[in-house]
């Protein structure tokens, strides 16, 4: 059903902010309700970049569906292939070497780093525009992301979408200079990363927009079921590796960065300073790697051999933007019975219609740039 | 100066500045190039893509070029005209070396700044006219910004003519000999300041280019325009910017004085500088949000420029009696 845009009341003036838009990360519609250039109202349309991935489960085998969702939000690959396989190995009562539950902490975290990366640069553009400052902060991110995939390419042989987590394991082993190249890397990360706070920190204008802006108070977070670095901008302590953990998750030491205000600014602080805390886990985990097998199942002769016991169970990560989970459903074949992915993107645009209201067309494009959504983890 | 001569003479001037336009473009993404760790164009013509601005030319050209059927199809066509024909005839009294200008009045800096203010008319006209709306909200955003930053930018104007006493450029060169503007104590530092942040404002240099602010409003005013039109307001924006340059190395910084020789390099030379600073600014900085801007102008640079202007006025009418 094609919804039309009329304006309703004088003065009032509707604007169709996407689907193709700079600014709307992906295919997303905004219908803003303009009374000058204050927002009054809005309503966001979802669903331009529908994949039916949830339905196409059900027609694949379980060994099949990793790399499937790894193309489901596609910033952050390993998360999502991460979130289908611990499910499936609670199904089949499947366990994973250490070794391996290390190596996916590894190619997780630092996933989180380059997803991170790209949220800060694309940041920028929505603060700064294509043809400015905010593009010169967008190519210096993407060039040390571009550090990250290119570790990735020589331990995967893939640049982005790895295909390193599968049931029962981890596809790939490290080589012997990964460790040294891994710390490098961080260093020069690390050390980007902090010069580009201190910059940004620096910078009046960066502060003038996002101070104050877009506050997300506590109550409205919990309300709408948001997560990740959007909750715990708000003050809310919650993060899945320290709350729930999952892999080896629990054997490292790091810290949950919260903020005070809930605004665009302390999104981005969080954001910041998990990069930082993402690198502090590669390290142990890369210092601490135990020696044994990379996983633990012997290698089928069909995908179709693998046939979980019936039942189901609901397993969430925390992905770089929130908690990202996993309902399977089996029925005892080799396919699931239903899929369902609770999307972290799905829950945090729930707040635009309440955030935006009130705020000009420029604060529009900050927030919804600090919410960090990726369309194809909302629509699927 | 016969009409002839004088016609040669606009020709050639017209030309220059199209050509020196052309290659300031080719210029700034050389320089956002180095800026961003990139390299920049490089195929279009090597060494270091020295063709890429005539091949945009051509490029633009052969676009299609559209008018939306529901805009008002004369005014969308006459804006760009309008914007690029405004921008280049403020060049007619800017004073290249000391001794020639091709309209030679001594009023040549009112005349200046009352033709950088009819630029609004033209984009303004030029969103309004495409009956589009992120068109229209950038081209009532330019209204505000543009006519509102038209006080501080005459006000800072005003200081080196109140210093000198007259309106005529090549009097203020000539004053500078003894000591350029921008050295002057306070006033000429404060007003070379408030004259290029307003500057950047009146051509849409971020951090101030809300009217075509593309991550909210996608191209602004030029969002319907393609082709050549569109040219023509990026044509107009760096001309703005030329003549920006130009003015600053003229009225602060002491034009064809310089030390060694004197003469037209010097003007190339401070122009160069001065663009290189505005390029400097536009790949490092965010961009404002409209109200942040209107309290920046109203609130900091026109009670500044206002000041300032009272500073240098006592000053004068102490030394000038």
């Amino acid at each position: 059903m094609e919804e039309r845009v009329v304006e309703r009341e004088f003065g009032e003036l509707a604007l169709n902010m996407g689907p193709q838009h700079p600014s709307t990360h992906g295919v997303f519609r905004l219908q803003l309700h303009l009374r000058g250039e204050t927002i009054v109202k809005v309503v966001p349309h979802i669903g331009y970049l529908h994949r039916g991935v949830e339905k196409l489960s059900e027609t694949l085998d379980y060994d099949m569906l990793p790399p499937v969702y790894e193309r489901d939000d596609y910033l952050s690959p390993t998360s999502n292939s991460l979130a289908f396989v611990l499910a499936v190995e609670r199904l089949a009562e499947i366990e994973v070497p250490r070794r391996a539950s290390y190596l996916r902490i590894v190619v997780a975290e630092l996933q989180r780093i380059a997803s991170h990366l790209v949220w800060l640069g694309t940041f920028g553009l929505d603060l700064g525009g294509a043809l400015g400052g905010g593009a010169t902060l967008f190519l210096y991110c993407f060039r040390e992301r571009e550090r990250i995939l290119d570790l990735m390419e020589s331990l995967t042989g893939t640049r982005f979408h790895t295909n390193m987590n599968q049931i029962g394991g981890v596809r790939y082993d490290v080589y012997p200079e990964f460790d040294k190249e891994v710390i490098e890397t961080l260093n020069y990360i690390e050390n980007r990363v902090r010069e580009y706070r201190e910059a940004l920190d620096a910078n009046p204008v960066f502060l003038e927009r996002t101070k104050g802006i877009g506050i997300v108070p506590p109550w409205l977070a919990r309300e709408v079921g948001a997560s990740g670095p959007v909750l715990r901008g708000s003050g809310i302590q919650y993060d899945l590796r320290k709350n729930k953990p999952y892999l080896s998750y629990p054997e490292f030491e790091f810290e949950v960065p919260v903020g005070k205000e809930g605004d665009v600014y302390d999104r981005y602080s969080v954001r910041v300073e998990e990069m930082v805390e993402s690198a502090r886990i590669v390290r142990q985990a890369i210092e601490g790697l135990p020696e044994g097998p990379i996983h633990s199942r012997k290698p089928l002769k069909s995908a179709t051999l693998l046939k979980p016991p019936k039942k189901d169970v609901y397993v969430a990560v925390e992905s770089p933007r929130g908690e990202l989970g996993m309902y399977v459903v089996s029925d005892g074949s080799s396919k699931p019975y239903r899929v369902k992915v609770r999307s972290p993107s799905f829950s945090n645009i729930a707040l635009i219609p309440h955030i935006l209201p009130g705020h000009l067309v420029a604060d529009a494009v900050a927030i919804l740039g600090s919410l960090d959504p990726v369309f194809g983890d909302v629509d699927r | 100066m016969s009409f002839l001569e004088g016609f040669v003479q606009g020709i050639v001037l017209l030309g220059s500045v199209l050509g020196v336009v052309a290659y300031l473009t080719w210029f700034e993404r050389k320089f956002s190039g180095r800026l961003q760790s990139r390299i920049g164009p490089y195929w279009v013509g090597r060494p270091h893509g020295w063709l890429q601005p005539i091949a945009d030319g051509l490029k633009l050209l052969a676009k299609e070029d559209l008018t939306p059927l529901k805009g008002d199809g004369l005014l969308f066509n006459l804006a760009p005209v309008w914007v690029v024909v405004i921008s280049f005839l403020g060049f007619a009294f800017l004073p290249f070396t000391s001794n020639w200008v091709l309209v030679n009045i001594d009023l040549g800096l009112l005349y200046f700044s009352a033709f950088g203010s009819l630029i609004v008319v033209g984009v303004f006209v030029a969103g309004w006219s495409s009956n589009n709306k992120y068109a229209l909200i950038s081209a009532l955003r330019t209204a505000a910004q543009m006519v509102a930053y038209e006080i501080p930018l005459v006000l800072s104007l005003l200081v080196p003519a109140v210093l000198v006493g007259s309106l005529d450029f090549k009097d203020i060169v000539e004053a500078q000999r003894e000591g350029w503007f921008v050295f002057f104590p306070f006033v000429g530092q404060v007003s070379i300041l408030v004259f290029l942040l307003s500057a950047l404002a009146e051509g849409n240099r971020i951090p101030f280019d809300l009217p075509e602010a593309e991550s909210e409003l996608v191209a602004g005013f030029s969002v319907e325009y393609s082709g050549m039109k569109f040219a023509y307001f990026y044509l107009g924006e760096y001309v703005h910017l030329l003549a920006v340059s130009l003015l600053t190395s003229i009225l602060f910084l002491g034009g064809p004085d310089g030390p060694l020789f004197q003469g037209g390099i010097w003007v190339a030379i401070k122009t160069l500088a001065v663009f290189v600073g505005i390029l400097w600014i536009r790949w490092s900085f965010l961009r404002l949000r409209i109200d942040q801007m209107m309290l920046l102008n109203w609130k900091f640079l026109t009670p500044l420029g206002l000041l300032n202007l009272l500073i240098a006025g006592l000053w004068a009418s102490l030394n000038y009696t």
